[in-house]
C-alpha cells in the first residue's frame, strides 16, 4: 500500500511500535558454560525427540541425546559435556511440563568427535544436496526466528513443486530484539556461505536477503561481501511489523501471496531466518550441531543489556545475571519479543532453540489496561496483515458462533498481535481469537473423524 | 527464589498509547476553530447554545447511566461532549435554549443510551437529536440569524434564509439560476463562512483545518469525507452540466450548508460507520448521492443529516456483506 523512499514492504496492515533496540551496538558476548543445563526434548514444532541416553551416562558436547521422533521432528544434542543427572518432566516456556534431559557439566569440556570448534571460515562446500540435507537433519537445525519448524523438512521439497528463489529473513521486526542484527554484522561471511549451502539444497539460482532499514550497517556489510555475487541480493525493507512473518516477507520481497492454508513452497519459495542459516553453515561445514544460540537480554530497566551466545538448556536466570541481574521493579519476564513472546512464570526455565530474546518489563509495563467497549474505530481491521476483522472474530468467538469465525478465516490469523496492540479500548482481541482458533481446529478434527 | 511474583499474560506485551478519551478529545480540539469562528460571527448565542448543549448532554448521560442503566457513568470519556458540540453545530445559534435541552435529551437518551450507550448506537446521536428538533420545531429550527447582526443579544435577532434555502425557494418560483446566484454569497465568503446557516456549519475553511488535524493525529482516515464531497461534486456537476438553468453548480453544493460539517465530523463517527474500506466507499457514495437528491428534488433545502442517518441504517448490512480483502485471496503470482 505504501512505498516510502522506494523501500519495499508488505501491502496490507501492519504497525510500527517503538523500536527500542537498546542492544544494537552490543557485540555478541560468549557466556561461560553453565554448571548444568536442562534440555527439553521438544524444542520444535512436531513430535518430541526420543531420548537415547540414560541417567548417569557420560556425554560429550555435541553428542546426540534424543533422536527425531517422526518425520516432523528434530534431533537434540548435549550442549555441555558431563553426566546425565536426570530425565524428568520440567516446565518450559510454553508453561507445560515436558520431558527434559538434565546434564551436569564437567569442569573440562569435551567435544564430540569431528566437531570443528574453531572460528576459521570455510568457504568450500564439498557436499551435494542429499549430504547437506542429512547434515542439517543430523544437526538438529530448526527455524530460529521463533517458529522452530524443523529445517530439513522445509528443504525437502514435495514432488511436483519447485522453488525458484530462497528468501533469507533478516527482518527482526520485533521491537527490542537484536540477535539477528548482531549475527549479520559479526558472522557475515559465515552467513553468506550458509546461504550458498541452502541454495544448493534447494537447487535455486537466486537468493534474496530481506533486512529492515533500521539496520543500515547490516545492509551495508552484507552488500559489501556479496558485491560480486550475481545470485544473492540484499533488499532494504521499510520498518513495519510483522514483516518478519513468512507470508508478509514473501509479499514484500517478491510480491507473491501465499494462499490461505498453503505453504511458501506453493508460490515457489522457501524462507529461512539468518540465525538458522548460520546454524546450517555450522552443521554442514563445521559438523557442529545446534547447541548454542544468540539471545538478546534487554529491557528499559536492565543494567547491562546485551547479546549473549549461550548454550541451549541454560537457565534464563544465568542470562539475566549476565545482563546485570533482575531489576527491583521487574513485573514481567518475556521469552522472545514484546509482540509475540511468552511471559515466563519461572526464571529457571531453559533457553531453547527458538529463544531469540529475554525481555524484562517493569511493573507498570507488565500490566494491561482495563478493557473498554468496542467503539468500532476499525483500527484492528486496518492493521491486520491478513485482512481479517479482529473485532468481529472476538465478538463471534464470545458468542460461540464457530461456523461464522471459521468462514471468516480465523485460521489465517498469524497471531502477530497488531490488533490488540492498536486497540484504543484495550480489548482482548488476540486472546479471544486464539480461543476461537483452537476451538475451530478441534471442530475440524472432529469433522474429519466422522 | 525471587520474592515478587511475575505477571504472566498472553502476547502482545506492549500497547500503543491511544485511548478512547484521547481520540474523543482530539475530535473536540478539531472542532474548536470552527466553534470560535461561529462565536465571532453569531456572537453570544453561539456560545450559549453550545454550552447548554454540552452540559445537558453530560447531565442526561450521567443520569441515565447511573439511575436507569445502573452502571458506572463514564461521562468524561469525551463522547457526550462531542454529541453536545455537534448538536449545537447543527442548530441555529438563536434557538431557544429549552429546545436545545430537548435536543440533547433525544440525542443522548434516545439516540445513544437506549441502545446501551457508547459503541452500541446504530445512528449518530447528534443527528437523531437534530432531526427530531427539525421535525418538531420547524419554525425555530429554520429561522437563521443573519451573520454579524445582534451578536450581543440572545433574544430576537435579524433572521434570514440560508443560501440553500434561497436557491430552493427561487427554483420553486421559477426564477432563473443566474438571477438567484446574485442573491447568494460568493464562493470566497462560503469558504470563510460569512453566510447564514447552522451554528457550526458555516466555515468550510475552519472545518477543514480541524480535518487536517484529525488526519495528522490519525483519528480518522481521509476516505469517508473526501468521497462524500467528491460524490456530491460529481453527481451535482453532471446534473448542472445537463441543465445549468435548473441546477446550481457543484462548487456551490460542496461549500454550502452542512456538507463539510457532515462529511468530516458526523459521517466519520466510528460507531455508526462501516468497518472496512470498501464498506466506507459504499457508505460515503450513498451519503453524497442522497444529499444531492434531497437538496435538488426533496422537500428540504438541506439533506446531509437525513443522508447520513439513512446510510447509518445500512451500516450493519454493509458490514455483513462487505469483507476486507483477505491476504492471499486473489492470487497473482508469477
Amino acid at each position: 500500500m505504501f512505498i516510502f523512499n522506494g523501500l519495499k514492504t508488505f501491502s496490507k496492515g501492519g504497525i510500527h511500535p517503538e523500536e527500542n533496540k537498546l542492544t544494537t551496538d552490543k557485540p555478541i558476548e560468549k557466556l561461560p558454560v553453565p554448571a548444568s543445563v536442562s534440555i527439553p526434548i521438544s524444542q520444535h514444532i512436531g513430535a518430541p525427540a526420543v531420548p537415547i541416553v540414560e541417567r548417569g551416562e557420560q556425554v560429550k558436547t555435541g553428542q546426540i541425546i534424543a533422536k527425531t521422533g517422526s518425520f516432523v521432528s528434530a534431533n537434540i544434542h548435549a550442549s555441555v559435556s558431563g553426566k546425565i543427572a536426570k530425565i524428568s518432566e520440567e516446565m518450559d516456556s510454553s508453561g507445560y511440563r515436558r520431558t527434559s534431559i538434565m546434564i551436569r557439566a564437567d569442569k573440562e569440556e569435551q567435544w564430540a568427535e569431528g566437531v570443528d570448534t574453531s572460528d576459521t571460515l570455510i568457504q568450500e562446500i564439498p557436499f551435494n544436496r542429499e549430504e547437506i540435507l542429512q547434515k542439517i537433519l543430523g544437526g538438529g537445525i530448526v527455524g530460529m526466528g521463533g517458529a522452530t519448524f524443523p529445517s530439513h523438512i522445509k528443504l525437502n521439497i514435495p514432488k511436483g513443486k519447485k522453488a525458484d528463489v530462497l528468501i533469507i529473513n533478516g527482518v527482526e521486526c520485533e521491537p527490542y530484539l537484536t540477535s539477528d542484527h548482531r549475527l549479520m554484522l559479526e558472522k557475515t561471511e559465515e552467513l553468506i556461505v550458509g546461504i550458498r549451502i541452502l541454495m544448493i539444497a534447494l537447487n535455486v539460482e537466486k537468493a534474496i536477503i530481506g533486512i529492515e532499514n533500521n539496520k543500515k550497517d547490516a545492509i551495508d556489510k552484507v552488500s559489501s561481501i556479496i558485491r560480486d555475487d550475481k545470485t544473492i541480493h540484499v533488499v532494504a525493507l521499510k520498518v513495519q511489523y510483522p514483516q518478519g512473518g513468512e507470508k508478509q516477507l514473501i509479499k514484500a520481497l517478491i510480491d507473491r501471496e501465499v494462499p490461505s492454508g498453503k505453504l511458501p513452497i506453493d508460490v515457489g519459495t522457501v524462507v529461512h531466518n539468518v540465525g538458522t542459516t548460520f546454524a546450517v553453515y555450522e552443521a554442514v561445514l563445521k559438523n557442529k550441531p545446534l547447541i548454542e544460540r544468540i539471545v538478546t537480554v534487554t529491557g528499559k530497566q536492565v543494567k547491562n543489556p546485551g547479546n549473549f551466545l549461550v548454550r541451549i538448556g541454560s537457565p534464563v536466570s544465568q542470562l539475566i545475571e549476565a545482563a546485570g541481574g533482575l531489576p527491583d521493579n521487574t513485573g514481567k519476564v518475556v521469552s522472545g519479543g514484546p509482540m509475540m513472546g511468552k511471559a515466563l512464570n519461572d526464571l529457571e526455565i531453559p533457553i531453547t532453540k527458538g529463544t531469540s530474546g529475554i525481555l524484562i518489563l517493569d511493573e507498570k509495563e507488565a500490566h494491561r489496561k482495563e478493557s473498554k467497549v468496542c467503539i468500532r474505530c476499525t483500527k484492528c481491521v486496518q492493521v491486520c496483515p491478513m485482512g481479517l476483522e479482529p473485532f468481529y472474530l472476538q465478538n463471534q468467538t464470545m458468542r460461540a458462533n464457530y461456523e461464522e469465525i471459521e468462514s471468516n478465516r480465523i485460521l489465517d490469523c498469524i497471531e502477530c498481535g497488531s490488533c490488540s496492540y492498536i486497540c484504543p479500548s484495550n480489548r482482548e482481541l488476540l486472546d479471544y481469537i486464539r480461543l476461537g482458533k483452537a476451538t475451530v481446529m478441534n471442530l475440524i478434527r472432529e469433522r474429519q473423524k466422522v | 527464589m525471587e520474592t515478587n511474583l511475575l505477571t504472566v499474560s498472553p502476547s502482545p506485551h506492549i500497547h500503543q498509547v491511544q485511548s478512547i478519551p484521547k481520540i474523543m478529545y482530539d475530535v473536540v480540539i478539531a472542532l474548536i476553530p470552527a466553534f470560535l469562528f461561529s462565536v465571532y460571527v453569531f456572537g453570544l448565542g453561539a456560545l450559549m447554545v453550545t454550552l447548554v448543549a454540552i452540559l445537558s448532554s453530560l447531565l442526561f448521560e450521567y443520569v441515565i447511566a447511573k439511575y436507569i442503566i445502573k452502571r458506572k457513568a463514564d461521562i468524561l470519556d469525551g463522547s457526550a461532549i462531542i454529541t453536545g458540540i455537534l448538536l449545537a453545530f447543527n442548530v441555529p445559534s438563536n434557538l431557544p435554549l429549552w429546545i436545545v435541552v430537548i435536543g440533547s435529551f433525544v440525542a443522548i437518551g434516545i439516540g445513544k443510551m437506549s441502545f446501551g450507550g457508547l459503541g452500541n448506537n446504530p445512528f449518530n446521536p447528534a443527528l437523531v437529536g437534530r432531526v427530531f428538533l427539525l421535525i418538531s420545531f420547524p419554525v425555530q429550527m429554520t429561522s437563521w440569524p443573519v451573520p454579524f447582526q445582534g451578536r450581543m443579544s440572545l433574544a430576537d435577532t435579524v433572521t434570514g434564509a440560508t443560501p440553500l434555502g434561497i436557491i430552493k425557494e427561487g427554483v420553486k418560483n421559477g426564477e432563473s439560476m443566474s438571477s438567484l446566484m446574485k442573491q447568494v454569497p460568493s464562493y470566497f465568503e462560503f469558504l470563510i463562512g460569512s453566510q447564514s446557516g447552522s451554528l457550526g456549519e458555516i466555515s468550510a475553511l475552519f472545518l477543514m483545518v480541524g480535518f487536517i488535524y484529525l488526519l495528522y493525529r490519525k483519528v480518522i482516515t481521509w476516505h469517508i469525507p473526501v468521497i462524500i464531497i467528491l460524490t456530491m461534486f460529481v453527481f451535482s456537476g453532471l446534473l448542472w452540466i445537463g441543465n445549468p438553468d435548473r441546477f446550481i453548480d457543484p462548487l456551490f453544493q460542496i461549500l454550502s450548508g452542512g456538507a463539510m460539517l457532515g462529511a468530516i465530523y458526523m459521517a466519520t463517527d466510528y460507531v455508526t460507520s462501516p468497518m472496512t474500506l470498501r464498506g466506507m466507499y459504499i457508505y460515503a457514495i450513498g451519503i453524497g448521492v442522497i444529499t444531492v437528491l434531497i437538496r435538488l428534488f426533496g422537500a428540504y433545502p438541506e439533506g446531509v443529516s437525513f443522508a447520513i442517518l439513512i446510510l447509518n441504517a445500512f451500516v450493519p448490512l454493509i458490514n455483513k456483506y462487505i469483507k476486507p480483502k483477505r491476504f492471499g485471496e486473489k492470487v497473482k503470482n508469477g
